[in-house]
């Protein structure tokens, strides 16, 4: 066991099981969609992003790619909740709530992808 | 697995990844920050304050945001959007010192990172493969640049020739970046011995016309050469050489040009002792072309003392022996130097001079490798006999004003021979051959050729140069071989009247099955061969406009102007007689 390989499989799934506690629940309903909890996902997405920098392997760049996808969903998601609730002053419409929520929704899968190729590379490591 | 491949696919010629590397590096002080912003917005979100009018109220993510955005980089507003209550302000006093610290440690991180010698060592390497693959001309590899390798840089510089260079000492790839050049020439400090080296400096590419490996290890050198012959077996190699067993074992696999600057020098001399005429021929045409015309140097026969009996030492004294000279040698350690019947010394002092037979000697060859010994020999011996023809070894270019005093009749030094022979081996490879190919005819031959040269040279060192009838070197020539019309004396031809002839000599014709030395007028000249000339650089500019415009060129083979085809059909129908009394010059 190795512990670097704890941590990165650790902030990798973490990310996913985080963005996936915002994106479950009623598409509409901002009640059922917490800020707090997108913070979250976006302070670990980030962290697993900083994580796979500067892997040169063929396998590391998806790592990275998928993980710049989920990052740049997010921070559209907490920008777009910054300018309906402080910018425009509308508040969380359920429009506008199911925007932030798909944002989300799209960033959860760049996470699965992430997930999926993480147990590819460790199946094909043969021991 | 997959990352040994995907490895392995990337081109060995590409400079390992700044981008990369420095990602890599900058992992922990990006993950401290993130952390640390974390840690700070979350903290500040979850203490109680109160708003303008008092109602309890807490920070949202996007206001701890910009809070710590402007904290943490010691921006600084104040507290918005309001005033702080004492919980937020206890928390933000921590969270302040994290951040900014969390910055602090970023910034710093990446402050070491660019002055990091490997890094920097990175980054010079990247900019270095970036400024090769920019290179739009052919372009030599010049491994090495000590004395010798900054004497070929600059003199292949000033022919407008490309080159770039790799050397182990910073020094002196800084002193690279300092040098008066005309071109820019990418330099490199690293190991030339390394494959990777050379793969960085583009032995590969297409436009690399040759490697040049001029080190001062033989060892160096041979690494070079085998490195090339094996990544490009297309790419001439031209090494330094010192020592007889080195030499073989590149001549073994291929090297193209070997240079031992001893040996060289030592046939030189003996050249210059046999048939004065043919040395001087190589004077002039070896040096750099403008510079004064050598005076012709006599070199006595008779019996010559040596001080210094190496590499250089021995390559003289084959050389004199050869050609019917008594050699007398000075040397510290005669049973280590292989020649016992030598007097012990270091010719620094007159009774060793004496010894050897200094009196009565002709010449005096001062080859030890310590220009301060050369000196101390040349001066003693002078005071002994003031008549001797003195060879004099320099070793270091930094020491010429001393040796310029003392004038010797022939002064030898070794960077120097081998940066002149190989922009000769560079630059006109055919000269090379012609002098394999003078070296057996005799003095009579060499003196009249010596004559005709002097005649076009006007004082100064003549260019020399070749041509090569093909559709690039001589577009407009070639199509006249192709036709089976063009002789020597065409490309001779004045293109502003072809009664006069320029000033300047076909040395050599070269063909893949024959070479024939100063073609005679009625030689027929057929494409593809190449035809070494000398003259002054204005009839080398007139015979290059000459060879490359059809129309000169038919003037110089017919006598006919060329013109229009409407022309040419107008004098038809006005049918006057004037035709062959047509004006001179261009048409």
């Amino acid at each position: 066991m190795n512990l670097e390989k704890v941590v990165f499989g650790f902030f990798i799934i973490l990310a996913m099981t985080l963005n996936f506690g915002f994106f479950i629940g009623d598409l509409t309903d901002p009640a059922q969609h917490d800020v707090n909890e997108l913070f979250a996902a976006i302070v670990v997405n980030l962290i697993a992003s900083v994580l796979k920098l500067g892997d040169r392997t063929q396998v590391g760049a998806i790592h990275l790619a998928a993980s710049l996808v989920a990052d740049l969903q997010l921070v559209a998601a907490a920008i777009l909740w910054a300018v309906a609730v402080h910018g425009t002053g509308a508040g969380l419409t359920p429009t506008t709530t199911a925007s932030i929520v798909s944002l989300a929704g799209g960033a959860f899968l760049a996470n699965v992808v992430s997930v999926v190729l993480l147990i590819i590379e460790t199946a094909m490591l043969r021991r | 697995m997959i990352a040994g491949a995907a490895r392995g696919g990337r081109g060995a010629e590409d400079a390992p990844s700044v981008v990369f590397l420095f990602l890599r590096r900058m992992r922990a002080p990006l993950i401290v920050l993130v952390a640390s912003y974390a840690v700070a917005m979350l903290g500040l979100t979850l203490m109680p304050g109160v708003d303008a009018e008092g109602r309890p109220w807490r920070m949202d993510f996007f206001h701890a945001f910009y809070f710590f955005s402007y904290t943490a980089t010691t921006i600084g507003f104040g507290e918005l959007p309001h005033p702080f209550s004492d919980a937020q302000r206890l928390w933000v006093s921590f969270a302040i010192y994290l951040t900014v610290i969390a910055w602090v440690y970023a910034i710093g991180k990446i402050i070491a990172l660019f002055q990091d010698p490997a890094f920097q060592r990175v980054l010079a390497a990247a900019q270095f493969a970036r400024r090769v693959r920019a290179l739009a001309e052919p372009y030599y590899i010049v491994c090495g640049y000590g004395e010798t390798g900054g004497l070929l840089v600059d003199a292949l510089d000033r022919d407008g020739v490309r080159t770039v260079v790799v050397d182990i000492d910073p020094g002196r790839i800084n002193e690279l970046d300092l040098a008066d050049l005309q071109s820019a020439v990418p330099g490199l400090t690293a190991d030339a011995s390394l494959p990777q080296s050379l793969l960085l400096a583009g032995v590969r590419r297409g436009r690399c016309a040759g490697v040049v490996a001029v080190t001062n290890s033989d060892t160096a050198n041979l690494a070079i050469a085998i490195a090339t012959k094996v990544l490009n077996p297309r790419v001439p190699v031209v090494a330094r050489c010192e020592s007889r067993e080195v030499a073989a074992n590149m001549a073994s696999f291929g090297t193209d040009y070997i240079i031992d600057p001893f040996e060289r020098f030592g046939s030189y001399l003996g050249v210059a002792v046999s048939a004065p005429s043919l040395y001087l021929l190589r004077e002039w045409l070896t040096a750099v072309p403008g510079s004064p015309l050598a005076e012709p140097i006599e070199p006595p026969k008779g019996t010559w003392v040596l001080a210094g009996f190496g590499r250089f030492g021995r390559a003289v004294a084959d050389s004199l022996a050869r050609h019917g000279n008594r050699v007398s040698v000075i040397e510290v350690d005669p049973e280590g130097a292989g020649r016992p019947q030598a007097v012990r010394g270091s010719g620094t002092e007159a009774h060793t001079l004496e010894a050897a037979g200094i009196r009565s000697a002709v010449g005096l060859v001062a080859g030890t490798p310590d220009d301060v010994n050369n000196l101390s020999v040349v001066i003693t011996a002078r005071e002994l006999n003031p008549k001797l023809f003195v060879v004099m070894r320099k070793n270091r270019i930094a020491n010429g004003i001393l040796v310029e005093r003392i004038a010797p009749d022939i002064v030898m030094q070794p960077s120097r021979i081998v940066a002149r022979t190989a922009f000769g081996i560079l630059t006109a490879p055919l000269l090379h051959r012609f002098f394999a190919l003078a070296r057996g005819r005799d003095e009579d031959w060499a003196n009249e050729l010596a004559a005709r040269i002097a005649a076009v040279a006007t004082d100064v060192v003549p260019d020399s140069w070749s041509v090569s009838v093909d559709r690039q070197g001589a577009g407009a020539a070639c199509e006249w071989a192709r036709a089976g019309a063009l002789r020597i004396e065409h490309l001779l031809g004045d293109p502003a009247d072809r009664t006069n002839r320029l000033a300047l000599i076909p040395l050599l014709l070269a063909r893949a099955d024959e070479e024939i030395l100063l073609p005679p007028d009625p030689t027929a000249v057929r494409p593809g061969d190449r035809v070494l000339f000398c003259g002054s650089r204005e009839t080398a500019r007139r015979q290059s406009y000459l060879v490359h415009n059809a129309n000169m060129m038919q003037y110089v083979v017919t006598g006919e102007i060329p013109s229009s085809a409407v022309w040419r059909w107008l004098r038809r129908r006005a049918a006057t007689p004037a035709g062959g009394a047509a004006p001179r010059g261009t048409s």
